[in-house]
């Protein structure tokens, strides 16, 4: 039997991954957007694992909702992206530095 | 348990307003270049009848429905209009700005009206899942909104980055929201609410750590210190009618987001993040305004303001009283007025080509236009807090409260900060009045426009005369 706090430890270190992933990551946007679902998607697995341990289905309910406003935040992300490209022609998150003060 | 028609009445302003976002969308894709001018019509007159829906069902005391997951109170009612009023006047000052830069597309107002509706839910949220979906509902109208101008190269790098922190600032807050749901075993905020108990005796581990998530996740959204990074870029960044409309009214939902997750639901955890928050008021008071000394751009000086005025939001909150609440809404309703009008202005300054957004473009403009020249004179003046303009009292009132809870040394603090900060804004006063205009060209905009923003800036005088009114109606909106 997998105890409720073998999940969180896992949902725990995948958020940090995620948020390390942001912060430390100086290059590509495309990792910092992979890094990003990943911190959802942490989010979702605590969900759950909270949901089936309380015996209580809005937490599982409540991931779909995520995982629905996540696939609409990384369109939205990636359209942005490509106008950025367009303009810049570079996606390092080391040269975005035109607004600076 | 089945819906009646009486339970949809409470959510009648979001209904409507929805159905006139979806016919808008319609009427946008089919009516010709040359008649757009129907779209921004249409978009004014659903929020008027919108706010007129809100101020109709103006309840006597708080209506749950769906569930419990939606809420219809006085503070919501209060909020929500001022919500409409603002986003009325933010559709009133772009529509020339965006006609000059050939920006004047039925996407502005759909993203705006989706972004409203998104507020609206959030400020009547009572339950993690309304609460969060009118969150995103809102960033993600914003992202978009500051990626408008496409072509832009600081507009795109801006809209990157308020995406990447708005989304970090979001996954915080849902990690807080899922450990408060794991300790709690509720969504629900009221439930929320009676599981800790009125002196916080549910406090554990797991609840305290939710508690952190959630303070850090709404500091962000708020753009409290020292998560305060997006701010200024976003501000100075994005085409100036986002800016306005960024910078205005979810600042309202940001309150009421703030008071739906920390007094509706977690008061028994008071003592704990108030000390947070005492920690992000004083952060957000010293860097808003020290900072703010050093910019030469208009847009990104008023970028920290708002960090700074966030700062004095929260004390408010931090007195923890009833008066207190009122107090910050108070503030934080006076403060949107403000910002509306000095981004009204610079959006009046400028002409195609031309942004008007950095300090040196408002030298010597009393001799260009003694009128605008006064009126700038009256939202500056008024934003650093100096009598009889409306900032003044908004500030007095979060002040008074402290000193009330004997907090008399977090006032004494905020009142040296917000000495410093009177400084930047007094420095724009004198470029206007005491230097000479390296442009001589006369300011030439719509008489509605004029009206418009005159009325805005003579609002603020008018109600810093008389601001028991004001006041009062946020009193009302907390009396239980």
């Amino acid at each position: 039997m997998i105890a409720l706090s073998d999940f969180l430890i896992l949902g725990a270190i995948m958020f940090c991954l995620g948020v390390a992933g942001i912060y430390i990551n100086r290059k590509n946007l495309i990792i910092l957007m992979m890094s990003l679902e990943l911190m959802l998607l942490a989010v979702n697995m605590n969900f759950v694992a909270f949901s089936h341990y309380l015996g209580d289905v809005a937490g599982q309910i409540f991931v779909f909702f995520i995982l629905t406003v996540a696939a609409a935040e990384a369109a939205i992300g990636l359209a942005i992206l490509v106008v950025l490209f367009r303009n810049r022609q570079t996606i390092n998150v080391g040269e975005l530095d035109s607004l600076k003060g | 348990m089945s819906l009646m028609l009486n339970d949809f009445l409470p959510a009648a302003p979001e209904i409507f307003l929805l159905s006139m976002t979806c016919l808008i969308l319609l009427v946008d894709v089919y009516v010709p270049e040359r008649y757009r001018l129907v779209t921004y019509q249409l978009s004014q007159a659903s929020l008027v009848v919108t706010a007129i829906l809100v101020m109709l069902l103006y309840p006597a005391e708080s209506v749950l429905t769906f569930s419990d997951s939606f809420v219809l109170d006085r503070m919501g009612s209060v909020l929500k209009v001022f919500v409409l009023l603002m986003t009325y006047f933010a559709f009133f000052y772009s529509k020339e700005y965006l006609r000059a830069r050939n920006l004047f597309k039925g996407e502005f107002y759909l993203l705006g009206l989706f972004a409203v509706l998104g507020m609206m839910v959030l400020i009547s949220g009572h339950s993690f899942l309304t609460l969060y979906l009118g969150l995103e509902l809102l960033s993600l109208a914003l992202y978009a909104l500051v990626a408008l101008h496409r072509d832009s190269i600081v507009a795109s790098e801006a809209a990157m980055k308020y995406f990447i922190l708005a989304a970090l600032a979001s996954g915080i807050l849902l990690y807080g929201i899922s450990l408060l749901y794991g300790a709690t075993g509720t969504l629900d905020i009221g439930e929320l609410r009676s599981a800790i108990g009125a002196e916080g005796e549910g406090r554990n581990i797991v609840l305290m750590l939710g508690l952190v998530f959630v303070v850090v996740g709404i500091a962000f959204k708020l753009g409290a210190v020292p998560f305060h990074m997006w701010v200024p870029d976003l501000y100075q960044g994005a085409p100036t009618p986002v800016t306005l409309f960024v910078g205005t009214a979810p600042k309202l939902a940001g309150f009421a987001m703030l008071m739906r997750f920390l007094v509706d639901g977690m008061v028994g955890l008071r003592g704990d993040w108030s000390d947070m928050l005492i920690l992000l008021a004083i952060l957000s008071l010293a860097v808003g305004n020290v900072v703010a000394i050093a910019q030469t751009n208009l847009k990104r000086m008023l970028g920290y303001s708002t960090i700074a005025h966030m700062g004095y939001m929260f004390l408010g909150l931090i007195a923890g009283t009833a008066a207190g609440y009122a107090a910050s809404m108070f503030y934080i309703i006076v403060y949107a007025l403000m910002a509306m009008g000095g981004f009204g202005m610079i959006i009046l300054l400028s002409r195609a080509g031309f942004e008007s957004d950095r300090l040196d473009d408002f030298r010597g403009l009393n001799e260009r236009s003694p009128w605008y020249a006064f009126l700038m004179l009256i939202l500056m003046l008024s934003m650093g807090g100096l009598p009889p303009f409306l900032g003044f009292w908004a500030k007095w009132s979060v002040l008074r409260e402290l000193v009330a809870v004997d907090m008399v040394w977090l006032a004494v603090v905020s009142v040296v900060f917000s000495l410093i900060g009177l400084f930047y804004y007094i420095r724009i006063v004198r470029l206007m009045y005491f230097e000479k205009p390296t442009d001589h060209s006369a300011v030439a905009a719509p008489a509605d426009m004029r009206v418009m923003i005159s009325t805005n800036a003579l609002a603020i005088l008018a109600l810093g005369l008389y601001p028991g009114a004001l006041m009062a109606l946020c009193i009302s909106a907390f009396a239980i």
